[in-house]
């Protein structure tokens, strides 16, 4: 349930750099491999955004593929998740992408 | 909280490029390890006429602030040569024994601190403060994590001395701490025996965060099921730089390599700060 303070951090954030105006759409790059539940991310958004500038705010979610290299066979290999294991059966990946968690854009009406 | 000269929260990260930090100096042509958020974010009108939508091109990531907070109380630290681990693991994991019988191994060769995370009750603190240490006790309400703001406000308060050994327990969660940066040395993460020998692979990210771990409660072992070569094959196996060690804290097994880790670490920060005090 970190996924109420990621949503927290986001809506301070935008409060913060966005001084007037209503927000009415939020876009968030989340990779596969950040450790964040879009679904939940979503949910606690809500919640986190009710009472403030974002609280009409739509949450658009992109979702971006992880990616690794295999310290066993060498191979890189596509991360569905953190939990994926390499084609060779290994658990030893190191990550090259897509652990990003990042407010993208801001739409201000 | 800058825990140096008191600045509020709200201020930290837009405060006076004049004022001085100690350790961690803000002043406008400052050195920093960490990045700033960008001041000023592209703004693009549709259209042109100013009454449509703006779409403001942000691109921050989401924890900036966080892995601010979490830089100044890393400096803040570096400044007074006080080590500071990030002590994490499941609840029940051993995580207080652990410590309770730190203090007593080292017996006084290490002033050791503790701030205590928990979602309620100081019964953690109360009993760091029995084993005789200064305690302080952070209580997180809903929240399943500590943060850098909150740590950062603990040093303000706890106010440790230079080259004390500074233990932050986190909130029992094998999840969600790993994501939050605190500002530590090392982060160290504590399993114990009866709870199973799967958990590196339940759990990669808080393994892959570590770098240390502690395998608790080995006393245990005849009366459980884990297997301890696959327990730690598997967290290798994610994190190859993992620092092993082997206790079973309540009978003191295993806890003088573990305390000369702890020792080495605290010497290594307080050399830093004596360095840097003397270059300054």
């Amino acid at each position: 349930m970190h996924e109420l303070s990621i949503a927290q951090a986001i809506v301070d954030t935008i409060g913060e750099a966005v001084a007037d105006g209503r927000v009415t759409r939020v876009e968030i790059e989340v990779g596969a491999l950040a450790m964040v539940v879009p679904e939940s991310l979503r949910f606690c958004f809500d919640l986190a955004a009710a009472g403030t500038a974002l609280a009409d705010a739509e949450l658009t979610i992109v979702q971006t593929p992880g990616r690794g290299r295999c310290r066993v066979c060498g191979e890189e290999v596509a991360l569905a998740d953190p939990f994926a294991r390499c084609d060779c059966g290994s658990g030893a990946l190191d990550w090259l992408g897509g652990d990003a968690l990042r407010i993208k854009t801001v739409e201000v009406a | 909280m800058c825990a140096t000269c008191g600045c509020s929260s709200e201020h930290a990260l837009d405060r006076d490029p004049a004022h001085p930090h100690g350790a961690h100096d803000h002043g406008p042509d400052h050195a920093h390890a960490h990045a700033h958020p960008p001041e000023t974010p592209q703004t693009s009108t549709a259209g042109g006429d100013g009454r449509k939508p703006r779409l403001i091109a942000l691109e921050r990531d989401v924890l900036a602030r966080n892995d601010h907070l979490a830089a100044h109380n890393r400096g803040w630290l570096a400044g007074r040569g006080v080590f500071a681990i990030n002590l994490m693991g499941s609840p029940g994991a051993g995580k207080t024994a652990l410590l309770e019988a730190t203090v007593r191994v080292l017996d006084g060769r290490a002033t050791v601190d503790v701030v205590e995370g928990d979602q309620a009750t100081a019964h953690d603190a109360e009993r760091m403060r029995a084993a005789g240490v200064r305690a302080l006790q952070i209580n997180t309400g809903t929240t399943c994590h500590l943060d850098a703001a909150m740590i950062g406000r603990a040093l303000a308060e706890l106010d440790p001395a230079p080259a004390t050994l500074l233990a932050i327990e986190n909130v029992g969660n094998l999840v969600c701490p790993a994501l939050f940066d605190l500002g530590e040395h090392a982060r160290v993460v504590v399993v114990s025996v009866t709870e199973g020998d799967d958990k590196p692979e339940k759990y990669p990210h808080m393994f892959r965060a570590a770098d240390v771990l502690v395998l608790n409660k080995l006393d245990l072992l005849p009366h459980v099921r884990f297997d301890v070569e696959r327990c730690l094959a598997r967290a290798l196996e994610l994190n190859p730089h993992l620092r092993v060690f082997r206790t079973a804290a309540t009978r003191g097994d295993g806890l003088e390599p573990w305390c000369a880790w702890l020792l080495e670490g605290a010497r290594g920060a307080g050399a830093q700060a004596t360095r840097a005090a003397t270059t300054a």
